[in-house]
């Protein structure tokens, strides 16, 4: 039986394919929702990544490389 | 051809949008915040194990009314090593070769430390500017000379960080063109370009480090003669 979930308050990968519109549209999109969603997305790497007890190098090494990634993209026409 | 040596130093901007305000404040993802733990994660502990030696190094030359200053430097030497050691990673825009950045950090920390020392304590600071025990007759010419080189300094400071760092970015460039271009035709030099590029990358990691450290400690020193 399942239970009866909220469209807005679905995770992303229990949305069916023809849902995924109108959870797009549901979701916050204003500045301070932004926010919170960077907000979020950066405690849930934080903590599971860099705040335990044995952190290793591969939790500051994912960071960078991701930020290679990124300036790789940005300078790709340079090149 | 030669233009495009240059290119690495150009802002890096997408449709136009300048991303140098990103590049300048990535490296504070990299400190995370206090957390109230006695023991916090390895990485909290190994930066604030780091900060406290830095701090402790440029602030035990300073007398009380220095200290005030600890957390600009120490977030000022923070800021630049992050920033000089991030730009040694394929691909990233370094800040800090742009001339406009380091004199924009250069010149206000300088004249903060000029008008300290002349608004609190004028004779002493103005003192600075003649050596004990020259001779009666040099006095002149050295008065010039200390007003020169005291007027320099912010000048100094930013073009210091720039050279050094756009020279090693530029090098480093260099040396890799000539080993991949040298490697289809003479494959033993192309080797020992690429020792030279080891050696020059290894160099490159302490600059970077060592001119964030020179940076500071000099600001460090002219406010130690002026507080």
């Amino acid at each position: 039986l399942p239970s009866a979930v909220l469209l807005k308050d679905m995770k992303l990968m229990d949305v069916k394919l023809g849902q995924l519109g109108s959870w797009l549209a549901m979701r916050d999109f204003t500045p301070g929702g932004i926010m919170g969603a960077i907000r979020r997305g950066h405690s849930r790497y934080y903590n599971k990544y860099i705040n335990v007890r044995k952190g290793g190098l591969g939790g500051l090494s994912m960071v960078l490389a991701g930020y290679i990634v990124l300036s790789y993209m940005w300078s790709y026409s340079h090149i | 051809m030669n233009l495009s040596f240059f290119d690495q130093f150009s802002s890096p901007s997408l449709l136009g949008i300048p991303l140098v305000l990103i590049s300048t404040m990535f490296p504070a993802l990299l400190i995370p915040s206090m957390d109230k733990r006695w023991v916090t994660n390895r990485l909290s502990t190994l930066q604030l194990w780091f900060i406290n030696l830095v701090t402790k190094q440029l602030m035990s030359p300073l007398n009380n009314k220095g200290h005030k200053w600890a957390l600009i430097l120490t977030s000022l030497m923070i800021f630049l090593l992050l920033i000089n050691l991030l730009g040694l990673l394929p691909y990233t825009f370094t800040p800090t070769t742009q001339l406009s950045m380091n004199l924009a950090l250069a010149f206000p920390l300088w004249l903060a430390t000029l008008l300290t020392g002349l608004r609190n304590q004028p004779s002493t600071s103005l003192g600075h500017l003649l050596p004990e025990g020259t001779p009666t007759l040099l006095i002149p010419a050295l008065i010039l000379i200390e007003t020169t080189s005291l007027l320099i300094r912010p000048l100094a400071l930013g073009v210091r960080l720039t050279a050094n760092l756009t020279a090693g970015h530029l090098l480093i460039q260099l040396i890799s063109t000539a080993t991949v271009t040298l490697f289809s035709t003479m494959p033993a030099v192309s080797l020992l370009a690429l020792l030279v590029l080891f050696l020059l990358t290894i160099l490159e990691i302490a600059v970077a480090m060592i001119q964030a450290y020179v940076f500071v400690l000099l600001l460090s020193l002219y406010l130690q003669e002026n507080v």
